[in-house]
């Protein structure tokens, strides 16, 4: 019981001191889970890491489950995936409470404005960062290409887009014996 | 009731099909916000602020938002389980039977695949919202807001200078909160 507290405890410290999540969050994870608990070597923290990016969903909360499982199986993983979307739960549902409350007021609706400027700027630059690491290669291109056309102009399902980049990736790799290093 | 489950049943859809992370998630819920009443475009593009600006991973934060806005408290935890439901069941999956899986060649491939096209579906998802959020429809047109355009292209434009691309999101939402305040945008 102590223990699956500790997780808990752990990942909601996690949650509550990361901001943005992603990579943003592997220092904390190594100070917490390797260097004060040493629940993990840093070697496994780099594991689960990798693997919690090539696996659908969140990746802290895939890295959470990962780790939760190592330590006390699945009763583990959940606990420490609980502990890490407590905080996201709590502090949101204020934030969305006291938004409710103001979003009419005029000096509200003129903050959203500007402020929805700057979410399409950072967007921009994300879609910016993403292109330079995934689109390494001419086939990459056109797979983007095509699922932009899919998207954009087809209005064809994102799932249906994500199934068939996944078996498009299978046939290249397959046709041209091995495409991924 | 119906309207709880449709929700979860899309966020436990958003949960196993978002490769990539926080947001990989963005073109599910634009795709929630055409097709449910639950929340609009505009709404949208503050719960990426909001998200951004709180503690927590960017997932689970537009989880709850989306949640809240559509059937308050208790739709925020339901969403949020909903979402993290499929990654519990596959990373368990994964630790118990399959080792090595990062380095099998299909898993390789498919990731291969799903990286370019996620990189397309964001795209797509910003031309929304620069549709909503720097243009204004009046009579069926589309005009351009142009304060909105002069603040987003000059943070695009100071977000390549690499002392600035490491300021904290939350900076640049309360700048451009005061600018949006004292500019009447």
């Amino acid at each position: 019981m102590r223990e699956f507290w500790e997780l808990y405890s752990a990942f909601f410290r996690i949650g509550i001191l990361t901001f943005g999540g992603g990579l943003t969050m592997l220092p904390m994870l190594k100070y917490e889970l390797v260097e004060k608990r040493k629940w993990i070597t840093e070697d496994v923290l780099l594991d689960c890491y990798a693997i919690g990016q090539c696996t659908p969903g969140i990746i802290a909360v895939n890295t959470a489950t990962f780790v939760g499982y190592k330590r006390k199986g699945i009763a583990g993983g959940i606990v420490s995936t609980l502990g890490m979307a407590s905080p996201s739960v709590l502090i949101i549902t204020i934030v969305a409470m006291f938004l409710e409350v103001l979003v009419n007021h005029p000096i509200t609706q003129h903050a959203l404005m500007g402020i929805r400027g700057v979410v399409c700027a950072l967007m921009l630059n994300t879609v910016l960062t993403l292109a330079k690491k995934s689109l390494v290669s001419p086939i990459c291109v056109a797979i983007c290409a095509a699922a932009f056309i899919l998207v954009m102009v087809l209005n064809i399902p994102t799932v249906l887009v994500i199934v068939l980049a996944a078996v498009a990736g299978v046939v290249i790799d397959r046709v041209k014996g091995g495409v991924v290093k | 009731m119906m309207q709880t489950l449709t929700l979860m049943l899309e966020f436990f859809k958003t949960g196993l099909f978002a490769i990539g992370g926080g947001p990989a998630t963005i073109p599910f819920l634009m795709e929630m916000a055409e097709k449910h009443p639950w929340f609009t475009m505009q709404e949208l593009s503050d719960m990426i602020a909001i998200s951004e600006s709180t503690p927590g991973p960017i997932g689970l934060n537009m989880a709850t938002f989306a949640g809240f806005k559509t059937s308050g408290i208790m739709g925020g935890i339901l969403a949020t389980l909903a979402l993290v439901v499929p990654s519990i069941i596959i990373i368990v999956i994964i630790a118990k039977f399959l080792d090595g899986f990062q380095e099998n060649r299909v898993v390789k491939a498919v990731f291969w695949g799903i990286r370019p096209a996620v990189t397309a579906l964001i795209a797509a998802a910003v031309i929304n919202l620069i549709q909503v959020s720097l243009f204004t429809e009046e009579a069926g047109k589309l005009l351009p807001r142009y304060k909105s355009w002069i603040l987003c292209i000059l943070v695009f434009g100071l977000l390549q200078w690499k002392k600035l691309k490491k300021m904290h999101p939350a900076m640049w939402f309360l700048i451009a909160a005061i600018v949006g305040i004292v500019f009447r945008f």
